[in-house]
């Protein structure tokens, strides 16, 4: 690491102003999955999820459970998700580059994907909602203060419902990687946010979707609250040129897999159509 | 025996949630005036004590029938009562809901909203229980002291206080319901 990585002048010490350098971070991201390696050659369990205590990233720092989680059994409202119909979302929200009177600036993607259950069935007519900056990696967000343009033809909200086979599809912009305050250079990797319901309530899943071979992966640590490698990739959108079409858009492809169900699903559980 | 596929993982809700996932009258369950409307309320602190103004709150519950509603109408409402809701905190990390109190929804099951907690430096959701008071149970008993983190309590207006503690004194109980498989 060079010099170039260390803040210049004098440190700002106040907590979440950016004070420590990248090197410290990545040191701290390293050791943690060090540790996880040599848990796993030692018969550890594997971790599927986000670590909550994971001091990189440092606004969990007061923000984490500090007791174990009790474990439960989901009963009775928990055995269910709310439903949400046709008339909770507009067939327009599913695009975000016509909510304005102009394009918004920015590479067109389309972004599609299948929400599964663990046993692989699909979560039919189910919410999925999107949130992500613009192609300047500004967000349409008051406390955002990135000196980054916004786009006055883009918001970067989106909702849709999946269809009978669990399929969602997103016409958007590709966001940009934008800075913020947990450390000295810290930039996020360009990222959309997704909030999923499934089946049942324990199924609630609130992530983000990546983008293939960014650089900013290994020091990000966000993306690596997840220790585990092969789970953190579980994140990452693939290329597919099948989905990119000619002299419009490309194509990523994101499928999104909840954690299984607990209620035996029911053909009769299928949510009705509200009038 | 099905294929079996690994959890998508979760991540931050980050602190940017609030142009897209609030949505108007999100908090509001039940219309003003609704008999049996109740006003369900609190404050979410960090390990600090400090309030975080920066959560995202979501509650479900069944009708005072035990019904749970299996229709959708939780984001364009129409007066009707869904069960669902999304408050985010505001500056002093307080959150309100205007809703019903849940009923049995099964002989012996004392009622409780679902509860799922968001936060920016939250690495993924939370989920708790918000128990009516003089609820009882095995779940319950088997909290031991920090049972009254799970209790609503109520108020002398008759609403009912329901604080979040994500760190330390007082902590929330907090559920795991195993989805990310067995936790080392």
């Amino acid at each position: 690491m060079t010099d170039h990585d260390e803040p210049r002048g004098a440190p700002d010490t106040r907590l979440d102003q950016a004070a420590e350098s990248q090197a410290k971070i990545t040191a701290e991201i390293r050791a943690i999955e060090a540790d996880y390696r040599a848990g796993r050659a030692a018969g550890r369990p594997e971790e599927l999820g986000p670590r909550l205590d994971y001091p990189p990233y440092r606004s969990s720092l007061l923000r984490h459970p500090t007791k174990s989680q009790h474990l439960a059994d989901p009963e009775t409202i928990e055995l269910f998700a709310p439903v949400f119909g046709e008339r909770d979302v507009s067939p327009v929200e599913a695009d975000l580059t016509v909510q304005h009177l102009g394009e918004p600036i920015g590479e067109r993607i389309t972004v599609r994907g299948r929400v599964l259950d663990g046993d692989a069935r699909p979560v039919r007519r189910q919410l999925v909602e999107i949130w992500q900056a613009n192609a300047a990696g500004r967000y349409l967000h008051k406390r955002d203060r990135h000196p980054a343009p916004l786009d006055p033809n883009f918001t970067g909200v989106g909702r849709t419902l999946t269809d009978d086979d669990g399929w969602y599809e997103f016409q958007t912009i590709k966001p940009g990687p934008y800075p913020w305050k947990n450390h000295y250079k810290a930039w996020r990797p360009a990222h959309i946010h997704f909030s999923l319901f499934g089946t049942d309530f324990t199924q609630r899943l609130v992530t983000q979707m990546y983008f293939p071979g960014d650089p900013l992966f290994p020091l990000d640590p966000i993306y690596q609250t997840i220790p585990d490698s092969d789970a953190r990739d579980r994140l990452v959108a693939s290329y597919d040129h099948d989905l990119t079409t000619h002299e419009w858009a490309t194509g990523y492809r994101w499928d999104i897999v909840l954690t299984g169900t607990h209620r035996t699903v029911f053909e009769q559980d299928r949510p009705e159509e509200d009038e | 025996m099905t294929e079996q596929l690994e959890p998508t993982p979760g991540q931050t809700v980050g602190p940017f949630f609030g142009f897209a996932l609030p949505y108007p009258r999100g908090n509001e369950i039940v219309e003003p005036g609704t008999p049996g409307a109740v006003r369900v309320h609190g404050t979410v602190t960090d390990g600090a004590g400090q309030p975080v103004p920066d959560a995202l709150l979501e509650i479900w519950g069944a009708a005072p029938s035990g019904e749970i509603v299996r229709t959708g109408g939780h984001l364009r409402r129409d007066g009707r009562f869904t069960g669902w809701g999304r408050a985010e905190t505001d500056r002093e990390g307080y959150y309100w809901f205007r809703t019903l109190e849940p009923g049995v929804t099964e002989p012996g099951a004392a009622p409780f909203y679902a509860v799922t907690l968001f936060a920016r430096g939250l690495p993924d959701r939370l989920f708790t229980r918000a128990y009516l008071p003089g609820a009882n149970g095995a779940f319950l008993d088997a909290l031991g002291d920090r049972r009254r983190t799970v209790m609503c309590e109520r108020e002398p207006d008759g609403a009912l206080r329901f604080d979040i503690r994500m760190q330390g004194e007082g902590e929330t109980v907090f559920l795991d319901f195993g989805g990310y498989g067995p936790r080392g």
